[in-house]
């Protein structure tokens, strides 16, 4: 038995999202860039899991899972792709790595 | 009871998340990290999806968060001095946030989620799992598979150090 409602889940999801959202927009550091977006990420979770329950089905479960998958890939190469960067040009703010830039 | 406890995680996992993003050091912000994922363990655990909330405290606080300790104080980076926000910014972003709270309002204001409480928990046993893996999701889970060989080449090829081979003899 469960007492509080769906729309509380989905509001602890909502505020992650922003969260994590606010931070990539706002921080300057590419890692805590990156663990804002896994924030993003962790609060979909939450809501997928939230929905699953209480729909009485176990989609949003499995969907969990794969994404936990994706999630742990994803990790792996970004900071792979980091520390790549970091030894060229030895820095890891967004504001300096703008050798892109025409 | 469950009430209590739910208030307990949410404003565990909320708290940390903020507190993630305004850290100004990295190991920190990666440690509130570590501690909002336990809040969203915990909220799993109140959702009766026990074998997820153990894969997402493996995986992510296990796996994910020592990853990006090792990172953060392998690349040891200084702590960044924030810039003041121009006019602009701060408009567009109070202006933003008011249509994000409007929009996010009306919706739970109509939408009518809390009358399927009564439905009982799937997600709690192992069978249906396995279950949903080997027969509807059996080629996402190939296809996974072949992404982690994929990514862990990747990662290899990545962090290759490659010298220059010119003039070697």
């Amino acid at each position: 038995m469960i007492h509080p409602t769906l729309t509380a889940y989905l509001v602890v999801s909502a505020l992650l999202f922003g969260l994590g959202f606010f931070g990539v927009l706002l921080r300057k550091n590419t890692l805590i860039i990156y663990l804002c977006l896994e924030l993003m990420l962790v609060a979909s979770m939450v809501a997928l899991v939230a929905f699953s329950r209480f729909n009485g089905t176990l989609d949003g479960d499995v969907f969990v899972f794969f994404v936990l998958t994706i999630a742990a890939a994803e990790v792996a190469v970004g900071l792979a792709l980091i520390v790549a960067l970091f030894r060229r040009r030895h820095t890891v703010q967004v504001e300096e790595l703008n050798f892109l830039k025409h | 009871m469950t009430d209590t406890f739910f208030t307990l995680f949410a404003t565990l996992t909320v708290v940390s998340a903020a507190l993630v993003v305004v850290h100004k050091n990295a190991v920190n912000a990666a440690m509130c990290f570590l501690l909002s994922l336990v809040g969203v363990a915990g909220l799993f655990v109140l959702l009766d999806a026990y074998l997820l909330a153990f894969v997402l405290l493996l995986v992510y606080a296990g796996a994910v968060v020592s990853l990006f300790l090792f990172i953060i104080m392998l690349l040891d980076t200084r702590p960044e001095e924030q810039k003041p926000f121009r006019l602009m910014t701060v408009a567009g972003a109070t202006l933003g946030g008011a249509l994000l709270l409007v929009c996010g309002s009306s919706l739970f204001a109509r939408a009518q989620f809390s009358g399927a409480s009564a439905v009982e928990p799937v997600g709690a046993a192992l069978k249906p799992y396995a279950e949903q893996l080997f027969t509807t999701y059996l080629l996402p889970v190939q296809v996974v598979g072949f992404l982690l060989l994929a990514a862990m080449l990747g990662v290899v090829v990545l962090s290759r150090k490659y010298e220059k081979t010119e003039g070697a003899s």
